[in-house]
């Protein structure tokens, strides 16, 4: 579904990706992970187009998505940071997200899930970092799409929350769709990914199931599977 | 684009530093008016604030949206529209947003006073104009400055030096050269000096309306081609029209490469 | 009965009487000017009815009236002067004089005077002319309601609307003049008024003076002018209420003063002239309750002036208000409005408490430069225009107007 070929990008002298080659398939939750710097926002940017690589392609159902726009119809993402312009009311840029792509939505059900209705009428500008992501994640589901890219989607939830987004990950993902996430919560991987990229100095260090990874690296608990990743390559 | 424009647009308005600077123009207007009662001296004193402080002011915000707006623009970029329709949209709400506040800020004293009934009726446009002109030029420009600095606190002190450099530090070269080259025929290099600076251009362009009586006792034969005929008001107007087309044209050009 | 003996004495005097009229038209027993001048008495009136006469040179000798009808008109041919009168007590009315000829070597003219006294040139139009109504040597004659115009493109190949060369005791009202080098031209003339007239785009000046002492002009309107007024070497002329406008242009004047002394200049106005007066070696002169307006420079001192005295005047949105090419200053600014001002009035006399500079340094460095002048009203020029006004340096330290006015003057 999503295709990596060779993929470099450097930030002046630094080489965050270095011919990167990835293949993810249909259906699935993927886990981006690796240490700080490793490449995983640029990765997911580099798809979303916000990033141009230097040297390489991307593939995204069977067409390349360089210096294209219309691609991205067809999937959503969850920024990292949601900050939006403080002056609309969270209404106001629901309606305008949904302008933006013409397509049929279900906003409605997620507002009364994460229980936004009271808010629907503030501005952006007043509300909570948890309320706000909370807005992102409706803006990010409310769409159907066949790729779902959630970069660091627990920052500032409540448990309850929380506990909702998982369950519409997995609802998502029984529809058949491909969720990539990158986090660093560990205990939130184990629980929803089926996958992990691995990623490393700009190239994919690992790619597998998470048993396969505690097989791999002799250690039952993924956190200390993955440290043990980083530290192998270290050492 | 439209969509964009429309929601930026909208922000903007609603932004509280819309109404400090509507405000601002509409104390200016009426301070002016009614403090000097009389509106050729109104639109001189005019004259001399739009052209320092439009620059300035959009400059600002042109900078300040940029970053302030990183992040929303990030959300836009993940949705189906071409970056540089998103930029445009961004840029083209603050300049009229700021073009707004400027002609409606002056506007309605000049409008309530009887600006109708009075001679500077011309003027008095021609300075909203070259005002207009001045926010979309300089929302470009910083836009310009913020698309090639990450860093916001760099990013807002080139943005304050360009002004800087346009509105003070250019004349002040200019005339020293100017009084430099003394022995020279200097009118040619001080009208093509006067192109490449939007803020001299606009001065110039208000000078052609206030002070033409001045400007032709100059005795150079380009000058008086230049101030005598229409030829100077038309193509100082069609020059501020490229330090329109310039910035964005080099906006969209490093919209193209630029990493978010 | 009544009517007829009345009737009857009146025929019986006008033809006893030694003045008589004779009329002259194309169908008429006189058909030419030349004609009925040449049979006609002294003192007769002869009447020029509606028609074209082409003739030039004619000449009057004796005292008459030449009196034109509607639409009698003079067609000179472009070949020289058309009427020379060389005598006094003459009248010229009604008649329309037009293609005077061209010459670099003879000052040709509609209508010439020599050495005459009491005269009147009245109600005549004077078109495509090279001199319009020349007057030598003459005494008490009178020049009004007429027109006088050409449209003449350079000053080599054009003359003087109301050209006087030596003269005494003229009068010249509520003509209008224009297209002309100078519209009125005064060359030693004394003692003569000029008044309500109007001199517009006309190459050179609307009125000229040289060599010319105690005149009085006022209620003019000099508008669109090489340059508006130029006043030089004559002494004790009285210049009022007269309206100077958009004389535009280098070397463009609303009033040019040179090597003039003790002139009286009060309640006119200069508006949108490139420089409104211009004093060149002028001395003790008193300029009163004038309006300056839109100018490109209101006042431009540029050599040995002494004892101007400036008070009263409405200094109003000039570019430049005042501009000394020397660092000495022996005129007095008092009084006036400047509209630039931005003192304040603390004990509220209506004079402000602080003085004001007129001479600021941006205009010292166009005096110097003049391509500076693009940058007027510049930030960075305010900004060494401040700096100048805390400690002056390069501008005279006592021009200063030490009580400014707070208010306009309304007249």
């Amino acid at each position: 579904m999503i295709e990596f070929k060779n993929l470099h990008k450097r930030f002046g002298k630094l080489t965050v990706l270095d011919g990167l080659d990835l293949e993810i398939k249909q259906g699935g939750i993927f886990a981006i992970l690796g240490p700080n710097g490793s490449g995983k926002t640029t990765l997911i940017k580099c798809l979303l187009g916000m990033v141009i690589p230097n040297k390489g392609d991307i593939i995204y159902e069977g067409k390349s998505v360089l210096r294209k726009w219309e691609y991205r119809n067809n999937l959503n993402y969850l920024p990292q940071i949601a900050n939006f312009p403080p002056n609309l009311s969270v209404i106001e840029l629901i309606k305008m997200v949904k302008n933006l792509r013409p397509k049929t939505s279900n906003e409605k059900d997620l507002i009364t899930l994460f229980g936004l209705e009271d808010f629907l009428n503030k501005k952006l500008g007043n509300l909570s970092g948890g309320t706000k992501q909370k807005v992102n994640l409706v803006l990010t589901f409310m769409f159907d799409s066949d790729l779902i890219i959630l970069d660091e989607p627990t920052t500032g939830l409540d448990p309850i929350s929380l506990i909702h987004l998982k369950e519409l990950i997995q609802k998502e993902k029984s529809k058949g769709k491909t969720i990539l996430i990158t986090t660093h919560i560990m205990s939130f991987v184990d629980e929803v990914a089926d996958e992990i990229v691995f990623l490393l100095d700009g190239k994919i260090y690992f790619k597998g199931t998470i048993e396969e990874l505690k097989q791999k690296t002799d250690n039952n608990n993924l956190e200390h599977a993955i440290a043990n990743l980083i530290s192998k390559q270290y050492a | 684009m439209l969509k964009i424009l429309k929601y930026s647009f909208y922000d903007l308005m609603r932004s509280r530093w819309s109404y400090v600077y509507f405000i601002f123009y509409l104390l200016l207007g009426f301070v002016l008016l009614f403090l000097n009662n009389n509106v050729s001296k109104a639109v001189i004193t005019l004259m001399n604030i739009i052209i320092v402080l439009t620059p300035l002011i959009g400059t600002i915000f042109g900078v300040m949206y940029y970053y302030n707006s990183k992040e929303f623009t990030e959300l836009l970029l993940a949705q189906p529209i071409p970056r540089n329709k998103i930029f445009m949209g961004q840029y083209v709400g603050i300049s009229l947003s700021l073009t707004l506040s400027l002609v409606l800020g002056l506007g309605i004293p000049f409008v309530l006073y009887g600006l109708f009934r009075s001679a500077s009726i011309f003027d008095f446009s021609l300075l909203l104009v070259v005002g207009s002109f001045l926010n979309f030029i300089f929302v470009a420009l910083s836009y310009n400055i913020a698309l090639s600095t990450e860093n916001k606190i760099k990013g807002f002190g080139y943005a304050i030096l360009m002004w800087l450099l346009l509105a003070v530090v250019y004349d002040g070269v200019f005339l020293i050269s100017l009084i430099f080259f003394n022995d020279y025929p200097l009118d040619k290099f001080s009208l093509i000096a006067t192109m490449f600076n939007p803020i001299d251009l606009s001065r110039i362009l208000i000078l052609l309306k206030l002070d033409i009586s001045a400007l032709l006792g100059y005795t150079g034969a380009v000058f008086r081609k230049f101030f005598g005929t229409n030829f100077g008001m038309v193509f100082s107007m069609s020059v501020l029209v490229f330090w329109v087309i310039i910035p964005v044209f080099r906006m969209n050009r490093k919209l193209r490469k630029k990493d978010f | 009965m009544k009517y007829k003996i009345l009737l009857f004495f009146l025929l019986l005097f006008s033809f006893s009487s030694k003045a008589s009229q004779i009329e002259v038209c194309k169908s008429c027993k006189i058909s030419t000017i030349k004609e009925a001048i040449s049979i006609a008495q002294k003192g007769d009136t002869i009447f020029i009815k509606k028609g074209l006469y082409k003739e030039q040179n004619i000449i009057i000798d004796k005292p008459l009236s030449l009196i034109g009808e509607e639409g009698a008109v003079i067609d000179g041919g472009e070949v020289g002067v058309i009427l020379v009168f060389e005598t006094g007590n003459f009248t010229i009315s009604g008649l329309k004089i037009i293609n005077v000829g061209i010459s670099y070597t003879k000052d040709h003219a509609a209508i010439k005077v020599v050495k005459a006294n009491n005269f009147v040139i009245e109600n005549c139009v004077l078109e495509n002319v090279f001199f319009g109504i020349l007057i030598e040597k003459s005494k008490k004659g009178i020049i009004r309601n007429n027109k006088v115009s050409s449209d003449n493109k350079n000053e080599a190949s054009s003359g003087n609307g109301i050209h006087i060369w030596n003269g005494n005791q003229m009068e010249i009202y509520k003509n209008e003049l224009f297209g002309l080098r100078d519209g009125i031209y005064f060359e030693f003339v004394k003692n003569s008024k000029i008044y309500e007239n109007i001199s517009h785009d006309n190459i050179r000046y609307g009125l000229h003076f040289m060599f010319s002492n105690k005149n009085v002009y006022h209620h003019n309107e000099f508008r669109n002018n090489g340059a508006g007024v130029a006043v030089m070497f004559s002494k004790f002329i009285v210049m009022h209420h007269n309206k100077f406008r958009l004389n535009w242009g280098s070397a463009s004047y609303g009033l040019l003063l040179k090597e003039i002394y003790d002139a009286e200049i009060y309640n006119n106005l200069f508006e949108e002239n490139t420089i409104g007066i211009n004093g060149e070696g002028s001395t003790r002169i008193n300029y009163t309750n004038n309006t300056f307006s839109r100018n490109g420079w209101a006042v431009k001192i540029t050599g040995a002036c002494y004892k101007n005295i400036f008070k009263k005047n409405n200094f109003l949105h000039n570019s430049l208000d005042l501009s000394y090419n020397s660092k000495i200053n022996d005129n007095l600014f008092e009084n006036n409005y400047w509209s630039e001002y931005n003192g304040y009035d603390l004990d509220k006399d209506g004079i402000g408490d602080v003085p004001y500079r007129p001479v600021k340094l941006f205009s010292y460095v166009v005096n110097k430069t003049p391509e500076a002048l693009v940058l007027l009203r510049s930030l960075f020029v305010d900004i060494i225009n401040f700096s100048e006004k805390v400690s002056p340096v390069f501008t005279p330290d006592n021009l200063v107007d030490n009580k400014p006015l707070m208010k306009i003057i309304h007249d």
